[in-house]
């Protein structure tokens, strides 16, 4: 078994408890939402009868260990209930929302890289210049900015003024311009900010100074000298920024009536249907364990100093 | 602005603890922080001053003066229910910055001593300490505030609890990571030789070395909690109406975003600018309290 494949047994040995440890939270959590389940999904006209009924078909009436027993037997099978309010499978409201949700991150994401990667190569190389200083502020607004406020805003120019783009909704490319930009904008500057600073610090590197005393060109001194060596902490914010984007989608997906996860979810808090509430909180939180776990496994991949023994 | 802002401030500990006077000066002479504090310094002016000179009450509707534009009478318009934006929108500073600040507060008052006992002592309590804040540290923060308020409902209360329980894991991370760093220097050593009890050691020698990056961490957290908050108020979570939240005031004027532009634009800018503030405060105590890093 090579280092790398021990170093990633090792780390998804460590990821299993965390997702176990987060199903028994969610799970906790959820059955402490007030109110009766078994009386909201029978209805407001059911007869005590019918919710002592409704009670036992969902396994309420157990103690609460054999309840997570239960639950956690379905979710391995991705039975995660039904509905509260359609009596749909909650497996299936996901799914449907998943794509949105999904497509929406992954443009802001590689938006984010593109830009954001653009943007801290130039702020570093220039260190000082009217460039740089340009760079640094929107990156401060950037970070400072709430995410649902630039939407907004964006919406009143592009949507209301402009009349350019669409004020919301899902359908064509059209669609996907302002909700990927304002959700973007935080992972722009900060992606911006870690490249500025981890290329400034390789800049002092001796092998820098040597590849500039050999005479290799400036460019290539910056991309296959400086960046190559300065992609390793760029790499790892660009993981955890999947989170903030996840937690980003919440609220964009709210402003721009996109029907993703975010948007169920707001929607189900609103009207209590907490098996859906505990599955998206499920699926958020499984998805972005993976891609931490993704992102500790591809640093330990790309940088062949670290040994993983 | 020369460092990048990350969710958790990394931090090398000094060995020893310098006098204070120094890092005033050093903050002092920080362009930024400068326009930070004097942002700041703006809401709280607005906050104390603009209820005061207002003739207009921040929560009783007026039907004859709704949705009017800005005007000298109203320099931020009026909202669907006639009520003066700019008034509400300074008392807002007030709502928003104290949910920011009991929220750091309670996030400090919980991960500080984790921490601390975590970093400082190890075994069994720091091993189940850090299998804990893997699990909050696996929700995205603002989806972790977000189940949390689901749970307790709505109120200036359950948004502090709820923002304040989702960052305690930060601190926990952060404080443990200087504690840890302490624990072998030689003048700990020194004082457990010395026969100085483990409390004693922590307060007074642990804890002093972890309060720059705890006083950094907060003052950046005091901008997160208050664009956490005010996203719960916008989804419709946060406090209850008619209280004066800019993040609910933002999400009411998105209805009329077709024919009143001002009502989401003043409380937005002003949610913008307080968690702008803090962030180049923020940013300026990380330069002034470390000066291996250099001013900005």
């Amino acid at each position: 078994m090579s280092s790398l494949t021990a170093y990633l047994v090792r780390r998804l040995s460590l990821a299993l408890p965390t997702l176990l440890g987060v199903t028994l939270v969610v799970f906790v959590m959820v059955r402490l939402i007030p109110g009766d389940p078994a009386r909201v999904i029978a209805g407001l006209t059911a007869s005590d009868e019918e919710v002592t009924r409704m009670r036992s078909e969902l396994g309420l009436d157990r103690p609460i260990a054999a309840q997570y027993a239960i639950f956690l037997g379905r979710l391995v099978r991705g039975d995660l209930g039904l509905s509260a309010v359609t009596r749909a499978p909650v497996i299936e409201e996901v799914a449907t929302r998943m794509r949105p949700t999904g497509l929406l991150a992954l443009c802001s994401i590689v938006l984010a890289t593109l830009v954001g990667l653009t943007a801290g190569i130039v702020s570093a190389t220039q260190q000082y210049s009217v460039w740089d200083y340009l760079v640094m502020t929107v990156a401060l607004f950037g970070v400072s900015i709430p995410v649902f406020w630039l939407g907004i805003m964006l919406m009143l120019v592009f949507s209301v003024y402009l009349r350019w783009l669409p004020a919301g909704g899902y359908g064509g490319a059209g669609h996907f311009v302002l909700p990927t930009i304002a959700l973007a904008a935080f992972s722009i500057a900060i992606i911006a900010r870690m490249t500025r600073s981890s290329l400034l610090e390789t800049f002092n590197q001796d092998y820098v100074r040597t590849a500039r005393a050999k005479g290799v060109r400036e460019p290539a001194v910056i991309l296959r000298h400086a960046l190559k060596n300065a992609l390793i902490p760029i790499i790892t914010v660009i993981g955890l920024q999947f989170g903030a984007l996840l937690g980003g989608a919440i609220l964009t997906e709210t402003t721009f009536a996109w029907p993703g996860l975010g948007r169920l979810l707001v929607n189900a808090i609103s009207s209590r249907d907490y098996p859906v509430v505990q599955g998206i909180v499920l699926t958020f939180a499984i998805i972005f364990t993976a891609v931490n776990l993704v992102v500790d496994v591809l640093y330990a991949y790309v940088d062949p100093r670290i040994h993983y023994g | 602005m020369s460092t990048p802002a990350s969710t958790t401030v990394k931090w090398i500990p000094e060995i020893t603890v310098r006098p204070r006077l120094g890092v005033l000066r050093r903050l002092r002479r920080h362009r930024t922080a400068v326009v930070g504090l004097v942002i700041l310094a703006g809401f709280v002016l607005a906050a104390a001053a603009v209820p005061l000179v207002s003739p207009y009450d921040p929560n009783e509707a007026d039907f004859d003066q709704v949705l009017l534009r800005p005007s000298a009478a109203h320099p931020f318009g009026t909202d669907q229910l006639g009520r003066d934006l700019l008034t509400r929108v300074a008392l807002g500073a007030r709502v928003s910055f104290l949910i920011g600040i009991l929220a750091v507060g309670l996030s400090a008052a919980i991960g500080v001593p984790a921490g601390l006992v975590s970093g400082y002592r190890g075994g069994t309590f720091d091993i189940a300490a850090q299998r804990l804040v893997d699990i909050g540290l696996a929700f995205p923060g603002f989806l972790l505030a977000l189940t949390l308020i689901a749970i307790l409902g709505v109120g200036v209360t359950n948004v502090v609890v709820s923002v304040g329980l989702a960052t305690a894991p930060v601190y926990v991370r952060l404080v443990r990571g200087v504690a840890l760093s302490v624990r072998s220097q030689v003048y700990i050593e020194a004082a457990r030789a010395l026969g100085a009890p483990e409390s004693r050691i922590i307060a007074r020698h642990v804890l002093p070395n972890c309060l720059p990056p705890v006083i950094v961490q907060s003052t950046l957290q005091l901008g997160t909690a208050i664009l956490t908050a005010a996203g719960l108020g916008f989804l419709g979570l946060g406090v209850r109406p008619p209280t004066p939240e800019w993040g609910t005031m933002l999400g009411e004027g998105q209805t009329y975003l077709f024919s009143s532009w001002y009502i989401a634009t003043f409380p937005g800018l002003a949610i913008f600018l307080a968690v702008m503030a803090f962030n180049l405060l923020g940013d300026g105590l990380r330069d002034a309290l470390d000066p291996r890093m250099g001013l900005g």
